[in-house]
This record gives C-alpha cells, structure tokens and sequence, in this order.
C-alpha cells in the first residue's frame, strides 16, 4: 500500500522526493522553454474589444489572461428581463394601490394589469433560466436569509397569486372587496419585490456587481418606479395620469443620482458600465429617461397633442428601465470575464492590508 | 492569530471528526495530472475535451463543472533558486478550497450544498435546480454548472471515500504527495516546517496560501505553498466571501424599499396638491 497518512502520531509510508527543494538537481544549461503568450493581463486579441475602459488597466499578473471567476451562467433575456418587470410589477403595484386610494379607477386598472402579467411573465423567464426548470419548486425547500434568491421566491411566491387576484377582480369587476385586499397586499410586498434584486445580484463575487452593493438598491427602486410610471403613462387616460408624471420624476431622479454616486465611488470597477455592450446600454437608458421624464413633464395639459406626447414619454421610460437593467447585466458578465477587475482592487486592498500592518507594528516597536 | 473554526460544529454537527483538507505543496508538483486523471475516474465526472489549449501543458484550461482538479503550468524566466538557471517551470494542482466561510453554500436557495461532518462543502445532486447563483458567489471560480445536466457540481473532497476512511482519489494518486491529505490542524503544522525548510534553502518566493484562518473566508480547508504570486496561478490575491457585506445589503435594500414607497406617495400627494390648485 503506498498511501501515508497525516497521523496524530506523525506521518507514515511517506514517499520519495516529497521534501525535495526545488532547484537542487537541474542539469546546467537546459534551455526548455518559452514565455507564456502575450503580455500578463491582458487577453490575446480575444474578446477585447476596441472601446478600452476609462480607468487605464493596472500591470497584473494572470494565469494566460484567464477569468479567475468562472462567468455567470445566467442567461439573458431572462434574467436581465426578470430585474425590469420584477421592477415594473413592484412599482405597478405601488401606483394601483394609490391610485384605487385616491379614486383613479383606470390608472389603478392598469397598474394591476401591469404588475400581474409583469411578474407572472418575469417567473417563467425565472423557471425557464433554471437548469433543471422541473425542480423550481426547490427554491421554496428552505427558508435562507444568506440567499436573497431564496428571500425573493419567498416574496414572489406571496406576491404572484396576490397580484394575479387584484388583475383579476379589477378586470373582471367581481368581488372588489377580495380585490382591494389583494390589491393592498401586492403594495405591501411590491417594494420588497423591486428592490431585493439588487441584493440577488451584489452578493456575488462579480466585481461590478459586488463592488456596487451600496447604491444598486437605490438604482433599482428608482428603475422601478421609472418603469411603472412609463406604463401608467401609456395606459391611464389623461385625468388621472398627473400621479405617474410625478412618480417619473421621482423615479428618473432617484435612479440617475444613485447611479452617478455608485460609478464615482467604485473607481476602477466602475469601468464596465462605461466601456463595451454595457456602457452602450446604460448610454443608451440615460437618454431615453431624460426624453421620458421631459414628455411626462410638457404632456401634463391632456390636450390631443399631450396624450401622444405622454404615450412616446410612457414607451421611454419603459425602454429606460429596460436599458439600465440589460447595461448592470451586460457590465458584471464584462466583469466577471477580465481577471484584472478581480485581481487589480484585490491586489491594492492587500497591499493597503500590508501596510496598515506595517504602520501599526513600526509604532509599536518605536 | 484567531481561533480555529469550528465550520462543521457550527453547522450543526455536536460530535464530528477532525476538519479535514488538502495541502497542495506546488514545490514538489511534476505535473503529471494522475489527480486530474483520478479524479475524473473516481467520481465519473465527463470528458470536456481533449485539446491542447497552448497554454503550456494545460489541457483542462482551469476548475469547472467537470474539471474538479485541475494542473495549472506556468514558464517562467526567473530561477527557482539563487546560481540556477534562469529558468522555471510552475506548476500547481488547483481544487476547491472548501472555504471556512463559503459564499456558494451561503446563497444556494434550495438547500443542495450543505457542510459535512469532514467541515467539507458538497452538492446534493439530487436537490440542486440548477438555479446557477453559487457559480458567481464564489471567489475562486471553482463550482460551475454542467451543461447537458444543468445541475452545479464541484470537487467533493471525496465524501464517499472519507466515509469509508479513504483518502481522496487525486491525493492517493499524486506520486510526489504534493497533494497532502488529512486533519486541517496537522496539514497547516507541516505546511509551515516546510515553508521554514524551503526559506532555508534559499527559495525566497515560497508562500502559504489560503491558510490564514483571518483571510476574507476564514481560511481555506484546501490550502497551498506556492513559488509566485496567487494570480499568477489564476488565483485571486485577496478573496473576501461575499456574504460578509449581505447585512449591509440588506439594509439597504431595506432602505430603497422604503424609498420607493415614499416616493409614490409623494407622487399621489403632490398630484392632490396640483389638483386643489
């Protein structure tokens, strides 16, 4: 038998050369390799693309340009769709319930209707995306505060078949009372429901989600109450859309504030969201949301020409939320697949790590 | 230095055996992938592919669903000791740490990877849905989800053969025992004499890696002696599980939610005001 063994006794049936010092027995004057291809860091020719980030890339080492992470396998549409309609449904939900508070039956019909077809259709993205799409009743097997995956099936699950029954009793017009019920508990879960995204997706290793874990909340609530101010806009008639022009505002302005304090503050893992498919993207819901929210503002009057304007504005905003939720996805996938956005910050951090040390044991002995 | 941790007690286990783990001591690697080759056997995990990458003698490219050890060659023009040759050849046998703290077994929402008695982390194949939130969590880039399966799968540490008082299969297969099996305690104690023996002899660049129980994930129950930094080997230098930041998250996941809800009925306060105007 050749195994040995750690014991507590010490160590047994060791092998040969297990002690051996590198170096000692290398015949002089072999010449046996090569370097490795292409400079460290920086992958050769594939995938780089020749938008190059704005933070200019730090010398690292890596093993041939290989991702340390292994990538996302999560796949879009489905789960960059899943964070704009589990958006639009919490924020349809918030608006319908204020709008059946304050007496505006058809903007509280639409909200609804919205938030219904919304989440029912952001699940099944969720169940399509699952690897074994049979099995996705195990995500309600525990109860797991550490997962917000697990947080959120929770909260689905309560609000799905809530939402689903205030679509249903508004549409069909029976039992308003189960409806109102069911209304105000969509509303009670709908702001949980549009923001733990932002959780789902920071707590990973990927450096451009993780890294903007303190503002991603606020992003996303305030992506949600763009997007469900968009349809608002799209579906209420003019009398009863002045609650969704405000909410636009609210929304376009939460969203872009928390979005410009995160990139600023992130530094050098800020840099997918500015560079590539994801900078494009999030270009791309900047603009639609500052046109979104001006229409929202100018189409107030309700005249003829005002609805159009509010319906473009509505379709905007909706494209906006959309856009900044596909750029998030497109800037961790990004990020995950360059190892200087895992190795550089780390490095620094060790280093900052070091010297701290450094310091603390230099006054320590002086 | 802190207290050891107790991953398996703290899991539940009141009377458990020893934490066990690997030391991979890539000083004395030949890179021979008997453990690559072992492994797969043992644990009849499939083929991905037979191809030479150019990446030196790399063939398996790094850990994945179906590369659960994996040997990573590095060519190096730098001696390996002071008056050699200016020339060196790395190689280490990656694997899963089986971290103190791991993030895939933290955000796992079914319950399919769970801690063993051993301190270990394993998926139950039978309960994983493939939902793919483990492959992102973790820091190191080892779990990973197989394609025509659609389930995730990572290196077990061989729960079964440590059941039946086994060694894992790549450790039992390495002829030069650069991969060292057995209790976490013992693995660190001659981890650091040979360290101290390497220092001695003049090999400046040796270090320990994932050892550290104060490290960003609590330490690693797989950890390693290496002769370069960690990215050089396609490690990250400094990883931190992500769920230590989940409470802040939370919190402020708590406080958007709020946000957005005050936020709408600003929108429908400010439409009543507008409105009596």
């Amino acid at each position: 038998m050749s195994e040995s063994e750690v014991t507590r006794k010490g160590l047994r049936g060791v092998r040969p050369g297990r002690e051996a010092t590198p170096g000692t027995d290398v015949t002089p004057g072999t010449e046996a390799g090569r370097r490795p291809r292409g400079r460290p860091g920086r992958r050769d020719g594939t995938g780089r693309r020749a938008e190059q980030p704005m933070v200019p890339p730090a010398e690292f080492a890596s093993y041939y340009g290989r991702p340390v992470l292994n990538a996302p396998v999560w796949r879009s549409p489905e789960i960059p769709g899943y964070l704009f309609l589990g958006g639009l449904a919490g924020g349809s939900s918030l608006l319908a319930a204020g709008a059946q508070l304050t007496g505006r039956p058809a903007l509280a019909r639409a909200g609804k209707a919205a938030a219904a077809g919304a989440a029912c259709l952001g699940l099944a993205g969720l169940v399509r995306d699952l690897g074994r799409p049979a099995r996705f009743l195990n995500m309600l097997r525990v109860f797991k505060v550490t997962s917000p995956m697990s947080v959120g099936s929770w909260i689905l699950s309560g609000y799905v078949p809530a939402a689903g029954a205030a679509a249903a009793c508004a549409l069909t017009g029976r039992l308003p009372r189960a409806g109102a019920a069911a209304t105000a508990a969509a509303a009670l879960l709908a702001p949980g429901l549009a923001s733990y995204t932002a959780a789902l997706i920071t707590d990973t290793a990927v450096p451009a989600w993780h890294d903007a874990h303190r503002e991603m909340p606020f992003v996303f609530a305030g992506s949600a109450a763009m997007a469900a101010a968009g349809f608002g806009l799209l579906a209420a008639p003019p009398g009863e859309s002045d609650p969704a022009r405000n909410l636009a505002v609210f929304g376009v302005a939460t969203e872009a504030a928390a979005f410009e304090r995160m990139t600023r503050r992130m530094g050098m893992t800020a840099g997918p969201y500015r560079s590539g498919r994801a900078g494009a993207y999030i270009r791309a819901g900047q603009v639609l949301s500052v046109l979104g929210v001006t229409g929202a503002v100018l189409g107030r009057a309700g005249g003829r020409r005002d609805r159009a304007i509010s319906a473009l504005s509505g379709a905007s905003l909706l494209a906006a939320s959309a856009a900044t939720r596909w750029g998030i996805f497109h800037a961790g996938l990004a990020s995950a697949a360059d190892p200087g956005y895992t190795v550089v910050p780390q490095r620094e951090r060790r280093r900052a790590h070091q010297r701290e040390q450094a310091g603390t044991n230099a006054q320590g002995t002086s | 230095m802190s207290v050891d941790a107790d991953p398996a007690g703290e899991s539940g286990y009141p009377e458990h055996p020893p934490r066990m783990g690997f030391f991979t001591d890539t000083s004395v690697c030949i890179g021979c992938k008997a453990c690559e080759v072992a492994c797969k056997e043992w644990n009849q995990v499939p083929e991905d592919g037979l191809a030479l990458t150019g990446m030196s003698y790399d063939n398996s490219v790094g850990l994945s669903a179906d590369t659960w050890r994996h040997v990573a060659f590095i060519e190096q023009r730098k001696p390996v000791a002071d008056g050699q040759d200016q020339f060196r050849w790395l190689m280490a046998s990656d694997v899963c740490k089986h971290c103190t703290h791991a993030a895939c077994l933290d955000v796992c929402p079914t319950g399919a990877l769970f801690r063993t008695e051993f301190g270990t982390v394993v998926v139950q194949q039978d309960v994983c849905n493939g939902c793919g939130y483990c492959v992102p969590a973790c820091p190191y880039g080892v779990i990973d989800r197989r394609q025509d399966d659609g389930r995730a799968w990572k290196c077990t540490l061989c729960y079964d053969r440590l059941g039946a008082g086994l060694e894992p299969a790549c450790a039992k297969a390495c002829p030069t025992e650069s991969i060292q099996f057995g209790p976490l305690d013992e693995l660190r104690d001659r981890a650091a004499g040979r360290l101290a023996q390497l220092h001695a002899a003049g090999v400046a660049d040796a270090r320990l890696y994932g050892e550290d129980p104060d490290d960003g994930v609590g330490g690693d129950g797989a950890f390693f002696l290496l002769l370069d930094e960690p990215e050089v080997y396609g490690l990250p230098p400094d990883p931190v599980v992500t769920t230590r930041d989940l409470p802040a998250m939370w919190r402020r996941v708590g406080a958007a939610a709020a946000t957005l809800a005050a936020g709408t009925a600003a929108a429908f306060a400010v439409a009543a005001l507008g409105g009596r105007r």
